[in-house]
């Protein structure tokens, strides 16, 4: 693909291996759909960096961006995406929306649908909601994360970042450290960094991990060292403080530190050259020391920086499946 | 007028039903006879019976049996009439070749006073498909704080008490309620369940719930709860009964208990000896494989089949849960549990557990006749003469595929549309009367 030419022109979407109409997570796609995906991200990552920002690709097009969950990040990448794309965008939040009404959410996405969309991006606090959209209503569907089970287009940022830094994925030693359990970051990740090759190590409370995870093809640690040993990439997770509420899973802030805060002193374990991750928003001092944090190893911020570029492709891979004239 | 060997059906004529295959297991008898039925009772088995003066049910080539009876059900009557009544119930038990279902107490209003009682017993009387015996609750409204007037129920028609739906979380009520229900000899049903250790749970926790990222709910919570309860048992001596047992752990500690003499039991349902945890993911998040206790991993299914031929389980049962599908179509996490299973579970047995050699023939007629009738000390479960004629005719050929729609049930919430079988029920009798549907 060339620097531009295929944004300004009309691709064909038999040149593509794409040919998804939806993308719910990563764990059914190829590793030559992933391969696509982050490849394609390169091209748009150029659009960022022009002085007028954006291409004509989705001109005409609704995309719908419904967040039932409280989202900054994730959705305004969304959003700036599809500026960039130039779609027309909608944006509909789970407070204040019909569902707090009483409507089910298969009535508010029957409804959603009669104002026909072509994408619809959406944030649930439960697993399983895009795919029962996706079965439900004719608009491609964009998981941008599902209760505990998916964020795919976190994962393919992450990936998009590691490339950048490491030229590749195969043969990486990952570690993905915090919040197992409650963590589609940390879900999405694996099926990705495992099916391209890299070797993950998750690490966390015990009280944290969820049971029988190596079945997903990892190995699970109990000690910050452990994991980070010899790691090219760490990735910190965000511990979810509010989680705290509902029976707490470790007793306070500075004893969860003690045990997996990244200091610049346990990352000296790592490789010299690794990077650290966060996906965000961060806890500093609870998972990760801001040293760390805004230290010379963080490609945090590039993450969000990518996470615009990866969307653009997702959206415009998916436009081009549904046979629009893109 | 009430009786307390629940809604009979008498019929004044004679009839034979002519050259079947007899399976009856509480006389080990699996031969070809006819059976000869007088006054709604069953009169005589043997070879070539005079049929002059009775009518004649040819039942050559099919297998008969002892009425089956599930003794998990339930009817939603009343306060659910949408999901399910007494009347759609009975159709639904009759469809699927059961002669008589014992019902849980769930309704609204709840089922923990006489009147609720009677009311069932009024409409099943009405609706003369299949024998009706209401469980009645164990605690005033479900609460879990005070006894329901469970003599009050017994006398007026309930043959067993339970709170199912919730656990009797407390340790304290579980053993007021094994020492008073043995007043009415009547045994306690238990739903174990540690409501702790479940949480948010709405599916096994195991390496399916781990991918999904869906709240598990670990086979401890029912383990810690009949650890508890057995031990509650022995104590008290009272009835125990597991509902829905669905773990390999707490089987294995029922086979223990069996084994040091205790009155204890259990009944396992037809899901949780088909599928596995992972049919959610397969599904991908059909609310039709959410149900409590949930599917559970491979290697509790595989306990739960060697308890059938073991000896272990009592009971098949279906936990017929009708839910109506605008609760149902719904995403995965705020489905409510259960599943449909009187018009599925005898040809599901057949096919799955009968034909590939699992289980013979007469260990499943045992575990939906005679075992179901000995836990709730019913009048069925045998074709003993001077037992009701209540039979059920098997042909073991027919074939089916499972069609929702095509149910009696009113809902049609299962994880089995679509599922060709081999095996089926093909009718009933009760009290010696073909029923029609």
């Amino acid at each position: 693909m060339s620097d531009t030419a295929p944004l300004r022109e009309t691709p064909d979407a038999a040149d593509t291996a794409w040919t998804r109409k939806h993308l719910l997570g990563i764990a059914d796609l190829s590793p030559s759909e992933i391969e696509l995906i982050l490849d394609t991200a390169e091209s748009f990552r150029e659009v960022g960096e022009r002085p007028i920002k954006k291409v004509p690709t989705l001109r005409g097009k609704t995309v719908m961006n419904l967040f039932f969950e409280p989202s900054t990040r994730t959705r305004s990448s969304f959003e700036l995406a599809e500026k960039r794309l130039s779609a027309d965008s909608l944006n509909f939040s789970g407070s204040g929306s019909a569902l707090s009404k009483g409507e089910t959410l298969i009535d508010t996405a029957r409804n959603l649908e009669a104002m026909a969309p072509d994408l619809v991006v959406i944030r649930h606090q439960h697993p399983g909601v895009p795919h029962l959209l996706a079965e439900r209503i004719d608009a491609g569907i964009i998981n941008a994360g599902d209760g505990a089970h998916e964020h795919p287009t976190q994962a393919l940022l992450d990936a998009f970042t590691i490339r950048q830094h490491k030229g590749g994925l195969e043969g990486l030693e990952v570690a993905i450290v915090g919040d197992i359990e409650h963590s589609r970051v940390v879900r999405s990740n694996i099926h990705l960094l495992t099916k391209m090759g890299a070797r993950v190590t998750v690490a966390g409370l015990r009280t944290m991990m969820p049971v029988e995870v190596e079945k997903m093809g990892v190995r699970a640690a109990y000690d910050l060292g452990e994991a980070t040993r010899g790691a090219d990439v760490v990735m910190m997770l965000r511990v979810q403080l509010e989680r705290q509420a509902g029976g707490s899973l470790f007793p306070s802030v500075r004893e969860y530190f003690r045990l997996f805060g990244l200091s610049p002193e346990r990352l000296k374990r790592a490789k010299e050259d690794a990077i650290v991750m966060h996906p965000g928003p961060m806890n500093r001092g609870t998972e990760i020391s801001s040293l760390v944090a805004d230290g010379t190893r963080s490609v945090i911020l590039e993450q969000v920086a990518n996470g615009v570029a990866v969307r653009m492709a997702v959206l415009y891979l998916l436009m081009a499946a549904r046979g629009a004239a893109v | 007028m009430k009786r307390a060997d629940g809604n009979r059906q008498v019929c004044d004529t004679k009839r034979i039903v002519r050259g079947g295959r007899v399976i009856d297991p509480s006389q080990d008898l699996d031969r070809v006879l006819d059976v000869a039925i007088e006054d709604g009772k069953v009169a005589e088995l043997g070879e070539n019976l005079d049929a002059a003066g009775a009518e004649v049910t040819d039942a050559a080539g099919l297998v008969v049996t002892p009425g089956l009876i599930d003794i998990h059900v339930h009817l939603r009557e009343p306060g659910f009439e949408y999901k399910e009544t007494v009347a759609s119930g009975v159709r639904s038990a009759a469809a699927g070749g059961f002669t008589a279902v014992a019902c849980m107490a769930n309704t609204l209003p709840v089922h923990d006073h006489r009147a609720v009682t009677e009311l069932i017993m009024t409409e099943a009387d009405r609706h003369p498909f299949a024998r009706v015996y209401p469980i009645g609750a164990i605690t005033r409204g479900l609460g879990g704080e005070d006894l329901a007037e469970i003599g009050d129920m017994v006398a007026a028609g309930a043959v067993a008490i339970s709170d199912d739906g919730l656990p009797v979380s407390s340790a304290a009520m579980m053993r007021r309620a094994l020492l008073y229900a043995q007043h009415y000899d009547v045994p306690v049903i238990q739903h174990a369940e540690d409501l702790d250790l479940t949480a948010d749970g709405v599916m096994h926790e195991g390496e399916w719930s781990t991918r999904l990222g869906l709240p598990g709910i670990p086979a401890l919570a029912e383990d810690v709860m009949v650890a508890r309860d057995l031990l509650l048992s022995a104590d008290t001596g009272g009835r125990y009964h597991v509902a829905h047992l669905s773990t390999g752990r707490s089987l294995a500690m029922v086979r223990e208990a069996k084994r040091r003499g205790l009155s204890v039991t259990c009944e396992v349902s037809p899901h949780h000896l088909l599928l596995t945890d992972r049919e959610v993911a397969d599904s991908t998040f059909s609310t039709a494989t959410k149900m409590k206790p949930p599917l559970r991993s491979s290697a509790d299914v595989e306990a739960l089949v060697e308890g059938l031929t073991d000896g272990t389980v009592d009971v098949i049962a279906s936990d017929h849960a009708p839910h109506h599908p605008d609760e149902k179509d719904v995403q995965f996490s705020v489905a409510p549990f259960g599943i449909l299973g009187l018009e599925t579970t005898v040809s599901l047995c057949l096919d799955r557990l009968v034909r590939p050699g699992i289980l013979d023939l007469a260990a499943l007629v045992r575990l939906l006749s005679t075992g179901p009738a000995r836990v709730l000390g019913l009048p069925g479960g045998s074709l003993e003469p001077g037992r009701p004629a209540d039979l059920t005719l098997i042909d073991l050929e027919r074939e089916v595929t499972v069609r929702s729609e095509d149910f009696h049930s009113r809902s049609c919430n299962t994880p089995f549309d679509g599922w060709q079988l081999t095996g089926a029920a093909v009718g009933t009798l009760l009290g010696g009367q073909p029923v029609t549907l």
